[in-house]
């Protein structure tokens, strides 16, 4: 027997089990190689696997694994001792690499699980963000629709376009059912059902105010659900199967113009709120959500404040029209001020000559009568009538003056006057008075007094007069001064008189005249009531004095008139007073005296154009006629043509005047001929046109084509003679239109 | 002294309704103011030159009225130099009626025209036989040793 060095299997085979652990370990050794295979066919496959050297690793492991299942399917029969060999070889190997991946697991494994923990985390975030973005698309929306709402409601300035629009756009939005506006009543007890979207024209529902569901919406800002059945909701009757939608009730705060203070912002406490109830579709199944409700709130302010604006700006409308009224008021009235002042200057005029002329009559007869023989008694009622009539002169005179002088109609008749002499008149005038009671008067001028001065005589001497009337009328004896001079700029400023600010300059000077008495004095506390119209003091000793009150007032205007102030003063009664006056003129010119005769004289006088040498163009032979006896009635040489080139042949230097009476075109044709042939402008004759003619437009076209005036046809003989001065005077005349 | 007064009145007399029926106007009066010593018969001269005026104008606006076309031009000059001369006298009434006929120059109105002018020719005749009347009455005043006084 040979000795092999076959190994018996250790167990003896049996034949079943051995052929099914064979077919076993057969399978286990193809699953054992074909599992790497598959590892590496897929993790080629894949981008991203970071463990591929575990993955060598493992598939070591298998395929050591695979190859000792596969070697033991020798080990079955009698095998040789290489087979042996090998086996032992192959498990020792095996037995090291899955030594080492049991190993190596135990780091992989959690860091694998870990990833799945991540990747688990990964899609809740990512569940989470997708939520979040419906939720933020949901806003964007909402704010979209509320800016497209907002955009509506503030386009328009109509308080009832802005809530009609804001229902109609919510109820589109947020597709509802209906949607109402209930706005408080005026007495602010109740609300008023004021705006639906769906009911065309509401009848009046009101509910009251106090409410609980009511107050419960009004006292935050905030969109509350309420329930259908509420009053306030119950607004159409119930046309739904099964449930009636949810009802969102929100405050719109109604501001008004007088909540707001300049500085401030408006009140809380004093707000006015509407009700705004929205209500979703019946048998929808929908809910309010959140985002909805804020767009409802949003809305609610925004209306808010489309209607204080509404309202300011009605307001400011009817401002306007309350103004305009009042304007229209105020002119009438003006108009009718304007009537009625100029009613009573044309009244006064009238009654200024209406009055005095009768005055007149009577004063004057009665001195008539005066001169004739009387006897006693008679000469005493004639006195007394002269005097009375005298009085009521002058108190017509006075009051005349008077209403003229507060009208302001009244205008200073300025003229150059002898100073002087105005004030010797005064004294003339006040001896025989002042000798009668036995007073003394004196009259001091100032040596740089002027001679002459500009300004109104007759009214500088009715204020003299006045002044030293009184004197006169209050003093039982004693004397009288009067001092006049020219006021320094020291003299000029009173203490009493703080607004006067006189201002000398070269061509005017202050008159200053103190006129002291020694009579009655004056209560200094009733020297402002003086100036007064009307005001009599109440002294006994001045009861006696006759006057009517309005001397002094009239000095007043007068001297304000004339630039100047008034002032009296006195230190009591029994001491006599002193009444001081300053008032404005002016120094006379030279050259202006030697003029002012001259003037008035030219008018004067038939024979005032002797020898002056006119020319007349006309082609109707009466006028001619006519105007060439007018003006020959004037004293002129007048020779007269009846063409142009009659005109043009016969006219020369001499001519001085040239009248023209020819009907426009021919008129212009003429006068350009004539400039043609006279070229220096002071041998031509002055061209005047008589025409019927008497626009505007005719005047201008004379003036334009070189006439030197237009008159106005018929000219009577007063008219001529003027004409002709003015003419010769200022070689031009387009005033006779 | 009688003869005088009585006939100034009644120079007056005369004279007043012509002023208030509008024969003459104020026109008139200036013209009589006219009237001094250097040219006492100045208004008779005047009227005068204004009668033959009138005569041969009237004459030629009824020759140019009678044509088959009618020149409204022409017959519109010689409308306008009446009026021009009735206003330098103060014939008020002729004036009236001058404007009046103006404007039915202007609108080429035959039949307007001859009814015009017939009015003038009517007026005309009045108003000659009244300053006739006047001047005779005035020449009577100064023959009984007066003078005419210029009236309103």
């Amino acid at each position: 027997m040979e000795s092999c060095n076959c190994i018996e299997p250790q167990w003896p085979a049996e034949e079943l089990l051995m052929k099914y652990q064979y077919i076993s370990d057969f399978f286990i050794a193809l699953a054992y190689f074909s599992i790497p295979l598959e590892l590496i066919y897929f993790v080629k496959k894949s981008a991203v696997f970071p463990y591929r050297w575990v993955l060598v690793q493992f598939g070591a492991f298998i395929v050591l694994c695979g190859a000792t299942h596969l070697i033991s399917l020798w080990t079955f029969s009698m095998h040789s001792r290489t087979v042996a060999v090998v086996m032992t070889i192959s498990k020792v190997l095996t037995a090291v690499v899955s030594c080492a991946t049991a190993l190596m697991l135990v780091h992989i494994i959690p860091d694998l699980l870990s990833v799945k923990t991540r990747e688990l985390f990964l899609k809740n975030k990512a569940a989470e963000l997708d939520r979040e973005m419906g939720l933020i698309r949901t806003q964007e929306e909402t704010g979209r629709h509320v800016r497209m709402l907002t955009h509506e409601i503030r386009s328009t300035l109509d308080r009832h376009t802005i809530l009609k629009t804001t229902l109609v756009e919510l109820g589109r939005t947020l597709v509802l059912e209906e949607c109402a506006l209930w706005m408080p009543t005026r007495t602010g007890l109740e609300l008023q059902l004021s705006y639906t979207l769906r009911q065309q024209n509401p009848v009046g529902y009101t509910v009251p105010i106090q409410l609980p569901v009511i107050n419960q919406v009004f006292s935050s800002n905030r969109a509350m659900k309420i329930s259908p059945n509420s009053p306030v909701a119950r607004i159409r009757p119930f046309a739904g199967k099964y449930m009636p939608g949810e009802v969102v009730a929100v405050r719109v705060p109604l501001l008004h113009l007088s909540n707001f203070q300049i500085n401030d912002w408006p009140e809380l406490s004093t707000r006015r709120y509407a009700l705004m109830v929205l209500m979703l579709p019946s048998d929808s199944a929908r809910q309010w959500h959140v985002h909805e409700l804020e767009l409802v709130e949003v809305v609610a302010d925004q209306v808010a404040v489309a209607l204080s604006h509404a309202a300011i700006l009605e307001e400011s409308m009817r401002a306007r029209d309350l103004l305009m009224d009042q304007n229209v008021a105020l002119d009438h009235a003006r108009r009718e001020a304007e009537t009625a002042i100029r009613a009573r200057n044309d009244f006064l005029a009238v009654m200024n000559h209406e009055m005095r002329t009768p005055m007149h009559a009577i004063i004057a007869l009665s001195s008539l009568l005066q001169e004739t023989e009387l006897t006693p008694e008679q000469r005493l009622m004639v006195e007394t009538i002269l005097k009375s009539s005298n009085l009521l002169a002058t108190l017509i005179n006075d009051v005349l003056d008077l209403s003229r002088l507060e009208d302001g109609s009244l205008q200073l008749d300025l003229g150059t006057f002898n100073l002087h002499a105005l004030f010797r008149e005064v004294l003339n005038l006040i001896k025989p008075i002042a000798s009668v009671k036995k007073l003394h008067v004196t009259l001091n001028l100032a040596p740089d007094l002027p001679e002459c001065a500009v300004g109104d005589e007759k009214r500088l001497m009715q204020t003299i007069l006045n002044v030293v009337g009184n004197a006169l009328k209050f003093s039982k004896e004693g004397s009288i001064s009067i001092t006049a001079f020219v006021a320094k700029s020291e003299s000029l400023r009173d203490s009493r008189a703080p607004d006067f600010f006189p201002v000398p300059s070269d061509d005017h000077f202050y008159l200053r005249v103190q006129v002291k008495d020694a009579g009655q004095g004056v209560n200094p506390q009733e020297i402002p009531k003086l100036f007064t119209k009307f005001a009599q003091t109440q002294t006994l000793a001045t009861r006696n004095s006759s006057g009517s009150g309005l001397g002094l007032a009239i000095c007043k205007r007068f001297v304000n008139l004339m630039e100047g102030h008034i002032w009296i003063e006195s230190e009591g009664l029994g001491k006599g007073c002193t009444v001081i006056f300053i008032v404005k003129l002016c120094i006379p010119e030279r050259s202006n005296e030697s003029k002012s005769p001259f003037l008035p004289k030219a008018n004067h006088g038939q024979a005032g154009f002797p020898g002056l040498k006119v020319l007349v163009l006309d082609y109707n032979g009466v006028s001619r006629m006519v105007t060439k006896g007018l003006l020959v009635h004037l004293g002129c040489d007048v020779a007269t043509v009846s063409s142009i080139d009659e005109c043009l042949h016969v006219v020369s230097q001499e001519h001085k005047v040239l009248f023209m009476d020819v009907c426009m075109p021919d008129g212009f044709e003429a006068t350009v001929r004539l400039h043609e042939k006279f070229t220096k402008h002071h041998e031509r004759p002055l061209i005047v046109a008589l025409t019927g003619n008497t626009d505007k437009v005719t005047k201008e076209n004379c003036m334009r084509v070189g006439m030197d005036g237009v008159i106005l046809k018929p000219v009577s003989v007063d008219k001529m003679r003027s004409v002709l001065s003015d003419l010769l005077e200022h070689r031009v005349l387009f005033g006779a239109m | 002294m009688d003869v005088l007064s009585q006939l100034q009145r009644q120079l007056a007399d005369f004279l007043a309704p012509l002023y208030r029926e509008g024969f003459v106007d104020d026109q008139f009066t200036q013209l009589q103011k006219l009237q001094d010593e250097s040219s006492p018969d100045f208004v008779m001269e005047v009227v005068s030159l204004f009668f033959e005026d009138c005569e041969k104008l009237v004459n030629n606006m009824a020759k140019a009225l009678e044509q088959q076309i009618v020149d409204f031009k022409q017959v519109d000059s010689h409308v306008h130099q009446l009026k021009g001369s009735s206003s330098s006298i103060g014939a008020a009434r002729i004036k009236n009626v001058c404007i009046a006929f103006k404007t039915f120059c202007e609108a080429q109105n035959r039949e307007g025209c001859l009814r015009c002018l017939q009015q003038v020719n009517h007026e005309y005749t009045q108003l000659k036989a009244n300053l006739q009347t006047l001047f005779t009455l005035e020449r009577q005043i100064v023959a009984a040793g007066g003078s005419v006084p210029a009236m309103q």
